[in-house]
Parts: C-alpha cells; sequence; structure tokens
C-alpha cells in the first residue's frame, strides 16, 4: 500500500479504458427515440435578420420540428447568462447585451445560431437546414478592440455604446504615478496576446431528455462542472427547481476551460426535448468547434514598468484592451479583471501598481477562460517587460529577477493588487532553473550556432499563478454570482471498499488515480479499492467543478475533511470494539489503536462493524459515511521559473525550441507522474500560443479565416523539445493536503519565456505572437539579420 | 455528405461507363482529398466510380532506366519500395513526406496528380523529373500535362492508368511545410536528366512550374551556390495568412538550394 499513497507515481487508474477506446463520452450516448439537432448558422460576421423563411424546410423528410429565436422567445425562455458581474470605475455593474439561445433579429459573429432543425436523423436535419430562407441585411462588422474603440465604429450591440462592456481599473493610481516620477529608468513595451481556440479533442456534445410521467429533465453535456450548468439552466435560463433537473457530464475529453461555461447549444437541446418530449442530440462538428467554442486570450497591452538607478522595480502600469467577442460568456467578465489584474505583482516586490482594463465587444466568437485564465495574460506583460528592462539595462535578466524577487522570509506576502502570496522560494527556483538549463554555458552555444548561420537565444520566465479558486466570501465581493467551495462524500461498504464523490470533474486532470490515492493513503484502503464517482448531479450531492486548477487544493482538501470525519466516527467504534475510551485510541494508516497497549483494529474491521452493527455502541448510527465542504481561505500561489532557448534559421525564419527547462513549486504533490504530464500538457499549450497558434479573422467580412486545422495550427510531437522537469515544494500552509495546483502553470510560463528567446535571438522586442515562420522572417528582413548570419 | 451512387468496377472500360451514364459523376481513388470536400457538402456528385479495384492500375515496375507506377500505387507504396528508392530515391523520399501514415495508406499517386492540388507533393516530381501520364486515350508529357489551379489536360472520363519516370543522373526533394496543414508551402524538386536540369516548384504559386533561371544556372553548376541571387517574381507566388508572396518567393530560393543539396546527397 507504501507504494500507492501520497507522493507516488502511480499509474493512471483510468487510462485502461480511455487507451483501449472504452471511455464513455457524450457522443457514446443514444437515447431511446433519440432525435437530432441541426444548428442553421450566420454565414456573416454582422447582420440583421429581415426575414426567415421554413416553409420549403418543413416539407423536407425526417423534419420533426424547426424552431427560430422567437420561438424561443415566445416559450420566454431566458437568454445566456454571465455569472460575474464587473463594476466599472464609475462603480456602473458592465454591459451583459442579451445572449439569446438563438439569434432573434441580429446575428454577431460567423456561427451564430439563426434557427435549430430537430431532425429524425442528423442527415435529414442537415438537408433541411439547407432548404431554410434567411434574408439578411448585411452590417459592416469589427473584429478586433483598436478598431471596435475607434469613434464611428460599428456597434455590436445597441445597448453598449461604443463597443465597451467596462472600463476598468485596479491598483493605486496615485502611488505608481508618484512612483514613476522618481524612476530613473522606465522601460515600455506594446504586447498582443493572440486568440487561440482551445481544440479539446472530443468536440461539445449534449443530449436534452424529459420524461412526462415523473416531470424530470436529464441533460447529458460535455461539461467541467455539471452542478453548474445545473444552477445556470435551472435558476436563470428556465426557471426549473433544480431538484428536478439532473445534468450528467460523463467522460470528457478535454475542456481547458472551454467547457465550463453554459452553451447555446446544450440549452437548445433541453428546450426542445421539454417542448418535443423526445430526447433531443447535437454533436458539434470540428467547423463548429472553431466557430463556437469559446476562444481564450486576445489582449492588446501597453505595460511600462519604473526602476531606480539599480533595477529595483518602483511602480507597473498597464493600458490592456480586451476583446470579450460578441456576447459575454459566462465567466468572461472575470478573465481580463480578477484573474488579470491582480496578479500583475509577479514573483515581484513592486511597490504601486496601477491597471486599467477595458473590455470591448466584437464580431468574433466570445472569448473566455482558457487554460490560466488571465494569468497567462499577466505572466506574459509581467515577464516581457522584466525582460525587456534589464536588456535595456544591460543586466543579466536573472539577475534583475533576483534582485527584485519577495524574499523567502515575507511570507505571507501582500501585494499591492490585493493578493497574499502564501509561500514560495523564488531564487531557489531560478537558481534550480539556471543550473539545469546550463545558463552560463548559453554564450558558447550561441557562438556555436552562429556558426552554423543559426541565431540562438534564451529567455527565462519566473511565473506566478493564483490557483485554487477560491475564497467565496473574497469572489462575492469581486462579483461572483457563486461560491467557490468544493463538496466531497466518502462512503465505505460493509466490504472495506469506498466510493468518493467529488464536485470537482476529471477532463483528462487524473482525479481517479489522484483522489483515490488520497484516500488510499488516509484511510488505508488499496487503491484498487476506491471508486471516485464525479460528473453526475444525481450521484455527487454538490460540486463546483474543475478549472482554474482548484480541484486538489479545493476538492481534494474537501475529501480531507470528509475522511477525517470517517476516522473521527471509525474511533468511536474502535473505542467500543477494544473496550476502550475514545480518547485512548489512536489512528494512524488504517489502523486503530488504543495508546500505549497492543490493540489494534484495521479500517476493514470498522466499515464492516458499522454496517452489521451487532457489537456497536448504543448512542451511535451505523453506516460509515461523510460529506464535507471546503471553502479556502486564500488562492494558492504555484511559481516557478522556465527557462526556454531557441535557434531560428535565418534562412526560412523557422524557430526550434533547442531546450526546456521547468522548475515548478506547486506546494505537496500527490502523484509526481501526472504533475510532470499536466507541466508538459501545459508547456506545450503555450509552445503552441507562442510559435503557432492563433484565431485570425479577416479585418473586412469578419470570417473566421482558421476554421479547420488546414489553418489553425495545433503544436505537433515534432514541434516541441524533451522537456526538463524539476520541482520544488513549499507547502501551501493554508490546506490541509499542502497542495497548490498544477494544471495551468505551463501554459503561463511558456509563452514568455519562449518568446524572451526569440526576442533575444532577433535582438528586438517588436515580435508578436505567434512567431511563426513568416512573422519571425520579416523581422529578420526588418533587422537584415540573415546577411549578418550567412 | 450528401448521398450518392458508389460502383467499384473492375476493368478501365466499365468505369469510363459508369462514368459517363452518371449524370454528375465523378472518379474516386484513395479519395484523400475528395472525402473530406464530400464531407463537408463542398461537391454533390451524383455518382462516385471507385478506381481501386481495376487491377491494371495496379504496379510498380522498373526497367530500361523507367520506373513505371500504376495510378492506384499508394503514396506508402511508393515510400517504401526498395525498386523506386534505388533508382529515384529522391521519389520515394518526397511520398515519405505526404501527409501521414493515414493518408499515406490511403492517397494514391494518380488520385493526387489528377487532382493537381497547388499545394500537393507529386505534381513537383512528375514534372521536374519529366514524367510521361498514360492515360486511357493516350500519353501526355509533364510539361503539357498540369494546365492551372487544380486544373490538368486530363478529359472527361479520361483515367491515368501509370505514371513513367525517366531515371535521372540524380535528383533531390525539400519542403517547406505549411506549419498548420503541412502541405507544401514551397516544394522544389531539382533532377539532373538525360535532357538537362529540370526544376520544378510546388506549394509556392498557383499550379506546379518549372524555374528556367535556375534550371539554366544549374545546367552551368549543379550546385548549391550557383542559385545564389537568382530572385522569384513575389507577384506569381500564392498569399494567404501563413506565407505572403514575398515570403514564398524567398523561400523558394532557399529551399531550392536544400534540394540541389540532397541531390548532391
Amino acid at each position: 500500500m507504501t507504494n500507492q499513497g501520497i507522493g507516488q507515481p502511480v499509474r493512471r487508474k483510468e487510462d485502461f479504458r480511455f487507451i483501449t477506446g472504452q471511455g464513455h463520452y457524450t457522443d457514446d450516448i443514444n437515447r431511446p427515440g433519440q432525435l437530432y439537432a441541426y444548428f442553421l448558422r450566420s454565414p456573416h460576421a454582422f447582420a440583421k435578420i429581415k426575414s426567415i423563411s421554413t416553409d420549403a424546410a418543413r416539407k423536407m423528410p425526417g423534419v420533426v420540428a424547426i424552431y427560430t429565436g422567437k420561438d424561443v422567445a415566445a416559450d420566454k425562455v431566458g437568454g445566456l447568462i454571465c455569472g460575474w458581474t464587473v463594476k466599472d470605475k464609475k462603480g456602473e455593474p458592465h454591459k451583459a447585451p442579451r445572449h439569446d439561445i438563438i439569434a432573434i433579429d441580429h446575428v454577431r459573429h460567423v456561427g451564430d445560431q439563426v434557427a435549430v432543425v430537430i431532425g429524425r436523423s442528423l442527415g435529414e436535419a442537415r438537408d433541411a437546414a439547407e432548404a431554410i430562407e434567411v434574408d439578411y441585411d448585411v452590417l459592416t462588422p469589427v473584429v478586433d478592440v483598436v478598431n471596435a474603440l475607434k469613434p464611428g465604429a460599428p456597434e455590436v450591440h445597441a445597448d453598449a455604446p461604443g463597443n465597451l462592456c467596462y472600463d476598468w481599473d485596479f491598483g493605486d493610481k496615485a502611488a505608481t504615478e508618484a512612483a514613476f516620477a522618481k524612476a530613473a529608468h522606465v522601460t515600455k513595451i506594446d504586447l498582443v496576446n493572440n486568440r487561440l481556440s482551445p481544440n479539446p479533442m472530443e468536440p461539445r456534445s449534449a443530449i436534452g431528455e424529459y420524461e412526462p410521467g415523473t416531470d424530470n429533465t436529464t441533460v447529458y453535456t460535455t461539461s467541467q462542472n455539471p452542478h453548474v450548468i445545473r444552477l445556470i439552466l435551472c435558476a436563470f435560463v428556465f426557471g426549473l427547481p433544480e431538484h428536478k433537473v439532473r445534468v450528467i457530464a460523463p467522460d470528457v475529453g478535454g475542456g481547458f476551460g472551454s467547457k465550463i461555461f453554459n452553451y447555446a447549444e446544450e440549452t437548445v437541446c433541453v428546450w426542445a426535448a421539454r417542448k418535443l418530449k423526445k430526447p433531443v442530440k447535437w454533436t458539434s462538428d470540428r467547423t463548429e468547434a472553431f466557430l463556437t467554442d469559446a476562444h481564450g486570450r486576445d489582449h492588446v497591452t501597453h505595460a511600462e514598468l519604473a526602476m531606480d538607478k539599480d533595477g529595483k522595480f518602483l511602480g507597473f502600469r498597464v493600458d490592456t484592451k480586451a476583446n470579450m467577442g460578441a456576447y459575454l460568456s459566462t465567466f468572461a467578465s472575470a478573465v481580463p479583471t480578477y484573474l488579470y489584474a491582480l496578479l500583475l505583482a509577479g514573483q515581484y516586490t513592486t511597490p504601486a501598481i496601477y491597471a486599467e482594463v477595458k473590455a470591448v465587444f466584437t464580431n468574433t466568437t466570445p472569448v473566455d477562460a482558457y487554460r490560466g485564465a488571465g494569468r497567462p495574460e499577466a505572466t506574459y506583460v509581467v515577464e516581457r517587460i522584466v525582460e525587456a528592462a534589464a536588456r535595456e539595462l544591460k543586466m543579466d535578466p536573472a539577475e534583475l529577477r533576483r534582485r527584485n524577487f519577495v524574499p523567502d522570509n515575507a511570507f505571507p506576502y501582500q501585494t499591492p493588487v490585493a493578493c497574499v502570496y502564501d509561500s514560495g522560494q523564488y531564487a531557489k527556483a531560478l537558481d534550480e532553473a539556471l543550473k539545469m538549463a546550463d545558463y552560463n554555458g548559453f554564450k558558447q552555444r550561441k557562438a556555436e550556432a552562429a556558426k552554423k548561420g543559426k541565431l540562438r537565444g534564451i529567455g527565462l520566465c519566473a511565473y506566478i499563478e493564483a490557483c485554487g479558486i477560491a475564497p467565496s466570501a473574497v469572489v462575492g465581493s469581486l462579483g461572483a454570482g457563486v461560491g467557490l467551495w468544493e463538496s466531497a462524500q466518502i462512503r465505505f461498504n460493509a466490504t472495506g471498499s469506498v466510493f468518493v464523490h467529488t464536485g470537482s470533474h476529471s477532463h483528462g486532470q487524473g482525479h481517479e488515480t489522484t483522489f483515490a490515492q488520497i484516500v488510499s493513503d488516509r484511510l488505508g484502503v488499496p487503491l484498487e479499492s476506491v471508486e471516485v464517482v464525479h460528473g453526475d448531479t444525481a450521484l455527487v450531492p454538490m460540486g463546483m467543478g474543475t478549472y482554474g486548477s482548484r480541484s486538489l487544493a479545493v476538492g481534494g482538501s474537501a475529501i480531507m475533511r470528509a475522511a477525517d470525519k470517517i476516522i473521527d466516527k471509525g474511533k468511536k467504534i474502535a473505542a467500543h470494539l477494544m473496550e476502550a475510551s475514545v480518547d485512548d485510541v489512536a489512528y494512524d494508516k488504517g489502523v486503530f489503536s488504543v495508546k500505549g497497549t497492543d490493540k489494534q483494529v484495521p479500517m476493514a474491521q470498522i466499515a464492516f462493524t458499522a454496517y452489521v452493527p451487532h457489537n456497536y455502541p448504543a448512542d451511535l448510527e451505523p453506516g460509515l459515511e461523510a460529506s464535507a465542504f471546503y471553502d479556502p481561505a486564500n488562492f494558492t500561489f504555484p511559481a516557478g521559473v522556465h527557462v526556454a532557448e531557441v535557434e531560428i534559421d535565418s534562412a526560412t525564419g523557422v524557430t526550434r525550441v533547442a531546450n526546456w527547462v521547468a522548475v515548478d513549486d506547486f506546494g505537496k504533490v500527490i502523484n509526481p507522474m501526472i504533475v510532470e504530464g499536466q507541466v508538459h500538457g501545459g508547456i506545450a499549450q503555450g509552445i503552441g500560443q507562442a510559435l503557432l497558434e492563433g484565431v485570425v479573422y479577416d479585418p473586412k467580412s469578419g470570417q473566421l479565416l482558421t476554421a479547420s486545422f488546414n489553418d489553425y495550427c495545433m503544436p505537433r510531437a515534432d514541434d516541441l523539445p524533451s522537456y526538463k522537469v524539476g520541482m520544488i515544494e513549499t507547502p501551501c500552509p493554508h490546506n490541509p493536503l499542502g497542495v497548490k495546483g498544477c494544471g495551468e502553470a505551463g501554459a503561463i510560463a511558456a509563452p514568455a519565456a519562449l518568446m524572451n528567446a526569440i526576442t533575444d535571438a532577433l535582438g528586438t522586442e517588436k515580435i508578436n505572437m505567434p512567431a511563426t515562420p513568416q512573422n519571425v522572417w520579416n523581422v529578420i528582413q526588418s533587422q537584415n539579420l540573415a546577411a549578418a548570419a550567412e | 455528405m450528401y448521398a450518392f451512387n458508389y460502383h467499384r468496377p473492375k476493368s478501365l472500360a466499365d468505369a469510363a461507363k459508369l462514368l459517363g451514364d452518371a449524370s454528375d459523376g465523378k472518379f474516386i481513388a484513395g479519395g484523400q482529398t475528395l472525402l473530406p470536400t464530400l464531407k463537408n457538402r463542398l461537391a454533390s456528385p451524383s455518382d462516385l466510380v471507385d478506381l481501386t479495384g481495376i487491377a491494371e492500375l495496379s504496379g510498380i515496375s522498373v526497367s530500361g532506366g523507367i520506373v513505371s507506377i500504376g495510378a492506384i500505387t499508394k503514396h506508402g507504396a511508393v515510400a517504401t519500395s526498395a525498386d523506386i528508392r534505388k533508382a529515384i530515391p529522391a521519389l520515394a523520399n518526397l511520398a515519405g513526406l505526404i501527409g501521414d501514415p493515414a493518408v499515406r495508406n490511403m492517397g494514391t499517386m494518380g488520385g493526387s496528380v489528377a487532382n493537381n492540388d497547388p499545394a500537393a507533393d507529386y505534381p513537383s516530381a512528375v514534372l521536374g523529373l519529366n514524367a510521361t501520364m498514360h492515360t486511357t486515350k493516350r500519353k501526355i508529357a509533364a510539361d503539357s500535362f498540369f494546365t492551372g489551379l487544380f486544373e490538368t489536360a486530363l478529359e472527361e472520363s479520361e483515367i491515368i492508368t501509370r505514371i513513367e519516370f525517366p531515371v535521372p543522373k540524380r535528383a533531390g526533394y525539400e519542403k517547406f511545410r505549411n506549419p498548420a496543414s503541412r502541405y507544401a508551402m514551397v516544394g522544389v524538386f531539382v533532377a539532373e536528366t538525360a535532357d538537362g536540369v529540370r526544376v520544378a516548384v510546388t506549394g509556392a504559386g498557383p499550379c506546379v512550374f518549372r524555374h528556367k533561371e535556375m534550371e539554366a544556372a544549374l545546367s552551368k553548376s549543379f550546385s548549391p551556390d550557383a542559385l545564389k541571387g537568382i530572385r522569384t517574381d513575389p507577384a506569381r507566388m500564392n498569399n494567404d495568412i501563413h506565407g505572403s508572396g514575398e515570403y514564398r518567393a524567398h523561400l523558394v530560393g532557399v529551399v531550392a538550394k536544400r534540394a540541389v543539396q540532397n541531390a548532391l546527397g
């Protein structure tokens, strides 16, 4: 058992079914009498719907129903909501224009829902959709934040003048201005954080089902947080009681944030199923995924860093314009505000920080949380400008960072942007990373590369993130519409095996293994006797789901709390069996004993006795199960240092990632193999953002030019190096496991590290992500670097 | 996709007749371009006539300085053929660079050449090696086969049966991939043949083309350095989000040098 507990690289329990093709995803589910939904989508980025004629389409074979936005409105279905209200500089709530599940009078991005055909087969529904005639009055779209904010720009919503969702600020403006006034040096930078498409392997899918006999509604959907979807559908969209709606999110093939949100399609499936009293299924195809899955990032930022003569940071100011897309998605408003500006201190003691953020509507797919959600954008700004500052000051970038790190003895550390960092060893991570990267040998490697006509560069990123989202009272005070606790239930069976019900949701993270390790370790049960249950509101009492690297820090802590309750009850049963006082019973690794004696009872016997209570304490309930909720006291603050090294072919502009070192501090690690896998995946996504990926809209027509993998470049294995991953453990002091979270770190750290390496190689800061061969070559041409290398 | 009638004839005569009888028929071989097109409902043929059951379209042979490859030979078979690898290693290497293993085990040489995708690899080898297309009606020389974007000299219902490649003195292929699709953004096939040096460029323009200036330079001296200073007109290049005309024109020069280097081994 010792090789299965906390800290052990146990192989993932769930992988057998995934690797052998026996995972059970939403699209694998088919219900008796099921109908199929096909959405007719807008071919235009912006248009007024003059009329929709469905007469011909209704006569097509296999058509059961065709609905437009007017039918939805007639049923008084609520629109999709934004669950976090951000207040602007004046204290006014953000603009959240109506987001109908099927467009009524306007379409606002390519792919917006115009009508839905419910058919007996998908093919028939699709055929009928092609027979629907829509008369559009095509309007001029606007797709980027800079143009959307210009006077006279087309307005995406009549009730959001100037396309402004909010104009928000955070931090101490006066103190920051004072810091700049006394600065010896100011570094300025302009950055674009490119828009990304999430592209989970499994496209979204949903089935709505209604049983008239019981009045129960069941929703199968690809969700990271089934209870949240239930809450939104019941309380905001349909006005249904929560106990009559069951949401099931079975195996889910990746989410990266995009499956947090409540989407139009699943909502339409539920609505149509209740109307038709038949199950209605929809599964996204890949093109629909590009058009409708919430995108990530898309910031345009100007930042300035004030320093004294020794490079000590005095003040930092940031001006960001964030693209919200055509509508406000479920948590979109929080991403460029509370998940962004609060991280602008980075790992540094910068005393004064001020950020202004304008959130802007455009005729594009809505933007919301994507792996890291705001924190990668913050790290990108901080770490690009710190590296640029070091170059301007002709100082070693590592030394400049070291000089400004929050020192080890300063924790808990209050930043000027609200966060209280819990624990960390920033200089230790840097030292370790530099050693692993052979930082001192770089000059020689650069010289050798130059001999081959290659431009070699090295870049650092000292990132920080806020995970373990989140203390409910704190987020509530900032505008969140929900609490961000987590719940768990542990239930023993009479024969000693255990169910663990968690409100977290695993869609690739390996919870079935990690959570089982915690329970195995704490309760002394073999790993194979622990079944982790998640993803079904009928099986799991409550939950808030998985995002923001919260599952272990919050969900795992709830499991620990429940385990403690099991142990407490077990002690009472053990005391009875051993004829001792409860106070004299000790517990360790699955064994109850009487202190100072050799009397002991194993957990399995306690469980059996609890369900076969023939010899049992008179005042104790039978059974061995416990529920617990955990609301974190603070965020957790994982941090670390990544070092990227690149070699650029000056003839073609191709960047090869030559070396990658990651030293991360995630606090206590439960399963180092799973954690390393998360780091690898995160770095791959970060390298994808920096080198390859980018959503491109045609600026005139608003058409999505990257609507397939032929044009949207996902990272492939041969784009990526082998990573050298190191860990240091500074336990989180405020949760029972000492854990911080690891799911997003790679995606947060990698873009800045890589772009710092590329800008080092090119000798200019003026290149935006993705640094495609063409973009790099253009810089090489403008810098005349090719001639220099030849 | 839309509904269609599917046929799998055993002979070329039956194939031609089936296509002629169809209201809007199409031949299909490996289907690696056509099937995705159908799935996206971008084409709606009434009939698909599958050529992969016709025995005389298969087979690889090398004799008398000619490599003859049946039209339904899969890319994977070309890549791994010991005979081709010995006679024209550059052709086998090129085939091994097409798509991914799934595509190479379905896609066919005849299908690729007949489709003439501007970013496909094979057209550059066909043109660079001065190959001859044998069809159900005639022989067509490479120089008159590729006529434009997705256009060839093939007539309606005319089927490529095999392609004959003269074995060159030496040849090399270099491919600069579109980072997203991994098709050729620029591919250059260079061959020193009995009739002189030929340089065929794919991916860069709307249709594979011969680079006459490069051919002239390499005829004088078959070395990468001979290509120094030769410019390609950006106006003749494709221009998209992955590569401007200027970038592609520049890459033609870089990739051609590397192709020559490959030919030199």
